[in-house]
């Protein structure tokens, strides 16, 4: 199985298809190209596990190269592990959800669909990526579609909020390729490549590390909303169409992530060592911070948006904490956010286009008028504020875990500042779900509202599946992660 | 798997039955629901006596002594290679008989809720929330795993916030189901970060291993009995916390009165038998670990215990709501259940123990009892409160001499089953701490008066709307009092010790007489007080409440604990730091970003006014800065 390229490829031919087939045909060839690529990847993920099983324990697994400049050893390098599979399949998810939610779209079908395309490829094409110039190139592909997305799509101030999210996330990408270059050149000329592998044989010097270490970091840390870079993510999010908020937030703060962990921890576990406190503080500020400030919004997107910088939050700070259960829990955190936080929006769109509100004060009783859509929220809502049996409970659980196994004090505090974020997120979710949906219908006009449809039923289904599945049997998820946390903690311990 | 693996059916079947009615959604099974939750719950009960049966009998004992036995186990999560959430079963004394009391009491509730609950729009939907709920408590207590109980605990949470917000478009409702998940969730965080703290510390999460370790007089750990809080303790003070919050202890207890908005089954089942008994079903699990290594927080369990239970006493008498009366009840009792733990030792001393066990058994019979007689009530007059109410004794004789009879059995008159264990609970305080006894000797005193104003107001004096016909609930309601009523008439001769004790071996807890004078002539003091105030209209009892002056009024409005909490949640964390947190984030984080994007706008477009579209004048500042910075490093490299 060495065709991995054909993760990002496929979006790309999808779209391909959009253009030149009619505009009839645009909704059928995006759901089904993206359905079969769903498939693809759970295959994919058969594959690996059973390749795993078989006894191959090399790290990246399914790795393919493509000469491309030669001249300066970039190449395209893909090769998954365990957690660039988790990521895969979450961007798998969130996609398909993402196509069916957008299905009653009438503005430009074709191009909104393609650049919906196009996002998914740069996301597919990050996350397998093993040359850190070609994953640099990918970003850039997941985020210049979301300013089109936002600023024609968008709702609200829109232009503000594209141009903002721009801005930031393009200066955080100019931080990384600032990083990656300085990377390059640091490695001996003979030697000098952009390939993970080649990069990760020849660590830097620390004083090196200790320079790059924070341009890669804090340029990944914006996408994933890094304290106090985070302001773009309340803005984005909320002027984005559902579809691109679900995307934003289940898949582009995962990059961030993704890429802290892969470029930034992994290249270089020195300096991952000696920022280890600031990261983990900051995250904690993040996480209690946007948990206080979501309490105060009043728009159903703001909370969703200013509590994912609280959740994102865990992502950090997991990963600040450098041992198997901080990473491990970083990782479930990324899934469990993608998929809860894509469905929050998606139900948050739903309830949108009934009642064409989204401030909280206006909206209640909707568990009458919407049951199914109400129920989805709960569950959204539930998941949110770490109930066990959801996705959020394991990954909440396995990052404090990793915090207290960290014996300094300094880790214990911020461990015990994180863990009050249960009780933030509870206050504002109840408050948020139980005025929206509870309570006697003050606006006659929601008394009668429309049933949820087949498209956001099957919407809400795949990712209400993924976040039970992980609620229920996190050891699936955590067999499939905790291989490749091996690896890392591995080159951490070495340095 | 053991051959107890069919242990795992007891907690199973309500689960399926929550799946089977709740995933069709509103309207399903809008006849049947009631009969199929409750067959599911009687093969639970079922399984659940037959299991004491075998093991009180038979399995569970291994020369003389009751065994922590772990007949199901599998990994849930991994955290470290030697730490883990396992998923298993414990079967010890006190699991085993709260398995009993929990499928039994919920087998009664539904039953009772078959017909009261009848036609209701959203029937199944109910049922499959009490099922939910009984799975959730069921399997708290068989779990081995204080993490696998703190996932279970979470999940009691979620189905009592349900179930409390199931008339969810009454906005009281709404209110208190928040408030309740709320305020316990508060507790929980304590209870989590104790679970970190003792899980590390003892390096396992098994209750077993756990208690082998820290809960045991020989273990080397233990070798240094230092007065001072070690780290176990205060994880232990913070376990105890989040056991607090659940079982209402003062001053976490502001959500219990206010859940009562919920059904009334809901209520005799959640908040009388099964959820709030949570807290004190943690402390007792534990009970080990407390004594011999956090013994500094046994003082200050049964402080709190006490003045919960005098404290609830005192506003007990004061409510005019029969369902809060009730609740402040409960929370009272379980007072009772918390400081007889606190007070408990070990072994030949653990009297405690055995009594706070003791009185939470039979305090579910009478407790749930006087909450189904009250939903019968209720339904009759078609309000909560007292005023309402009055003269019911002709009208609704069998549910009058059922109240009455739990009335008796909490007050703790003989022979009726809460005589014993308020007796043993009284017995073990004052062995081992006078103040304890004599707060409790007296709040004994106010349970009987409180209660038996109820009694009187609800069915002695005349009816206040003059109808007096006869209208008894339906037969099936009816049954479950009756058997509620003989349990607590029958359930006090157990002779409990020889069953549940500290450490499994038979604990002799015989009657003393003499002692037992006191608490008997209080009560009944009590009762004919209530008699004197309330067996006639009159205005004694204003008068005497008058006369009481601020103490009463203080009392009847809760001694202002909400308040003090609204303001704690409102001003402080709300206004405060949650509106500041905004401000800054709106201001100043976004503020900095807005300025430092605007300067360079304004920078630009006084360099490069001959561009007009924003994109490229973005993307130009971006490639230029790029080749910028690449030019920089390559000039620095070329040079060394």
């Amino acid at each position: 199985m060495t065709a991995l390229w054909l993760l990002p490829a496929i979006p790309v031919i999808i779209s391909a298809a959009i253009l030149l087939l009619p505009e009839r045909m645009t909704k059928a060839v995006s759901l089904v190209g993206a359905t079969v690529q769903f498939l693809a990847i759970i295959l994919l993920t058969l594959c690996f596990l059973s390749e795993r099983s078989d006894g191959d324990q090399s790290v990246f697994l399914f790795q393919q190269r493509i000469e491309w400049f030669s001249s300066w050893k970039i190449g395209l390098h893909f090769g998954v592990d365990g957690i660039s599979i988790a990521m895969i399949l979450l961007t798998a998810a969130v996609v398909t959800a993402g196509i069916l939610v957008s299905w009653n779209l009438k503005q430009q079908q074709k191009e909104f669909f393609i650049l919906l395309q196009l996002l998914a490829a740069g996301a597919y094409g990050f996350f397998i990526s093993l040359d850190i110039f070609t994953m640099f190139c990918f970003l850039e592909i997941a985020v210049i579609p979301k300013y089109m997305l936002i600023g024609i799509w968008g709702s609200g101030k829109k232009t503000y909020s594209a141009n903002k999210l721009a801005l930031m996330l393009m200066s955080g990408s100019a931080l990384i390729l600032v990083g990656i270059l300085f990377m390059y050149y640091q490695l001996p000329v003979e030697s000098r490549s952009f390939d993970f592998i080649t990069m990760a044989a020849h660590p830097l010097p620390l004083n090196i590390q200790l320079v790059i270490f924070p341009f890669i970091f804090i340029g990944f840390g914006i996408f994933t909303a890094i304290f106090p870079f985070h302001t773009w993510v309340p803005d984005g999010h909320s002027s984005a169409p559902t579809a691109g908020s679900m995307f934003l937030a289940g898949i582009s703060m995962k990059l961030g992530g993704f890429g802290c962990l892969r470029v930034a921890t992994t290249l270089m576990p020195e300096a991952a060592q000696y920022y280890s406190i600031p990261i983990v503080v900051i995250a904690a500020i993040a996480i209690l911070y946007g948990a206080f400030a979501t309490m105060m919004q009043t728009d159903l997107k703001y909370i969703n948006a200013y509590s994912s910088i609280s959740h994102c939050g865990f992502v950090l700070l997991g990963i600040g904490f450098l041992n198997h259960s901080g990473i491990n829990g970083a990782v479930f955190q990324m899934v469990s956010h993608g998929l809860m936080t894509a469905l929050f929006f998606a139900v948050i769109g739903m309830i949108y286009e009934r009642t064409h509100t989204r401030k909280v004060s206006e909206m209640s009783g909707l568990m009458k008028s919407v049951p199914f859509i109400s129920a989805i929220m709960f569950i959204a809502g539930l998941c949110s504020l770490g109930l066990p049996g959801l996705s959020g409970f394991p990954a909440e659980m396995t990052v404090f875990m990793g915090g207290w196994a960290r014996s300094e004090t300094v880790y214990r505090v911020v461990t015990i500042a994180a863990c009050m974020s249960i009780v933030i997120t509870a206050v504002y979710i109840l408050r948020a779900i139980g005025t929206v949906m509870m309570g006697p219908i003050k606006n006659n006009s929601f008394a009668v509202l429309d049933k949820a449809a087949w498209n956001e039923k099957w919407a809400a289904l795949i990712l209400v599946t993924g976040i039970l599945i992980m609620g229920i049997l996190p050891y699936l998820l955590y067999s499939l992660v905790n291989p490749a946390t091996g690896e890392i903690i591995k080159k951490l311990s070495k340095g | 798997m053991s051959e107890q693996s069919y242990i795992l059916l007891i907690p199973l079947m309500p689960f399926l039955a929550f799946l089977l009615l709740g995933i069709p959604g509103k309207g399903a099974f809008s006849r049947t629901a009631g009969y199929i939750a409750g067959f599911a719950m009687l093969i639970s009960a079922a399984i659940s006596i037959y299991t004491a049966i075998g093991y009180f009998s038979d399995w569970g004992k291994l020369n003389g002594v009751y065994q922590q036995l772990n007949p199901v186990h599998y990994t849930w999560l991994q955290f470290t290679p030697d730490l883990s959430i396992d998923m298993g079963v414990l079967l010890d004394p006190v699991s085993v008989m709260m398995l009993v009391v929990i499928s039994f009491i919920s087998l009664m509730v539904h039953i009772y809720s078959i017909s009261y609950m009848k036609g209701e729009e959203r029937y199944n939907i109910y049922f499959s929330f009490l099922s939910l709920f009984s799975f959730s408590m069921l399997a708290l207590v068989m779990s081995a795993n204080i993490f696998q109980m703190y996932i279970f605990w979470e999940l009691v949470g979620v189905s009592s916030f349900l179930l409390i917000g199931y008339y969810y478009q009454k906005p009281s409702a709404v209110a208190a189901s928040k408030k309740a998940f709320i305020v316990t969730r508060f507790a929980d965080l304590g209870l989590l970060i104790g679970i970190l703290i003792v899980g590390f510390q003892a390096g396992t999460f098994d209750f077993r291993v756990l208690i082998e370790h820290l809960g045991n007089p020989g273990h080397e750990i233990l070798t240094l009995r230092q007065n001072d809080f070690s780290p176990i303790s205060w994880g232990m003070l913070l376990i105890f916390i989040g056991g607090a919050g659940k079982s209402a202890m003062l001053p976490l207890h502001i959500w219990l009165p206010d859940a009562m908005e919920g059904p009334t089954p809901v209520s005799a089942l959640i908040h009388a038998a099964t959820m709030v008994v949570a807290g004190v079903f943690l402390v007792a699990r534990l009970f080990p670990v407390y004594y011999f290594s956090a013994w500094q927080v046994l003082p200050i369990i049964s402080w709190v215990g006490v003045l919960s239970a005098l404290f609830a006493a005192i506003i007990a008498c004061t409510q005019t709501d029969i369902k809060r009366v009730l609740a402040y009840s409960t929370m009272s009792q379980i007072g009772f259940m918390m400081f007889a733990l606190g007070v408990s030792g070990f072994g030949t001393e653990g009297l405690g123990f055995t009594a706070s066990q003791f009185h939470l058994f039979t305090h579910a019979f009478f407790k749930a009892l006087l909450f189904l007689c009250a939903g019968l009530v209720i339904h009759h007059v078609h309000s909560n409160e007292m005023r309402d109410m009055g003269g019911l004794k002709k009208s609704m004789p069998i549910t009058h001499i059922c109240f009455l009879i739990a009335c008796l059995a909490i007050a703790g008159i003989p022979p009726f089953a809460g005589f014993f264990s308020k007796e043993e609970i009284l017995m073990a305080a004052y062995e081992r701490s006078k103040p304890v006894y004599w707060i409790a000797l007296f709040t004994s005193a106010l349970t009987a008066f409180y209660m038996f104003r109820l009694y009187f107001r609800i069915f002695w004096n005349a009816n206040p709307h003059h109808e007096s016909h006869h209208k008894e609930g339906p037969a099936g309601q009816l049954f479950t009092l009756i058997v509620l009523a003989a349990g607590a008439v029958v359930l006090g001769f157990i002779p409990f010790g020889n069953y549940v004790s500290t450490d499994g071996k038979p604990l002799s807890t015989g009657l003393h007489l003499v002692f037992s004078v006191a608490p008997v002539l209080l009560g009944l003091a009590g009762i004919l007080t209530a008699f004197w105030f309330y067996k006639k209209q009159s205005d004694r009892a204003d008068r005497f409440a008058s006369g009481a002056g601020s103490l009463y009024q203080w009392a009847f409005h809760k001694f202002y604990i909400d308040e003090v909490w609204l303001f704690i949640t409102r001003k402080i964390i709300m206004k405060g730091i949650g509106t500041s947190a905004a401000w800054v984030d709106k201001n100043i984080v976004d503020g900095a970003v807005n300025l430092s994007g605007n300067s360079t706008v304004r920078f630009s477009e006084k360099i490069k006014k001959i561009q007009s579209g924003k994109v490229q004048l973005y993307g130009l500042v971006y490639l230029v800065s790029v080749v910028l910075v690449v030019l920089i490093i390559i000039y620095f490299i070329n040079r060394n």
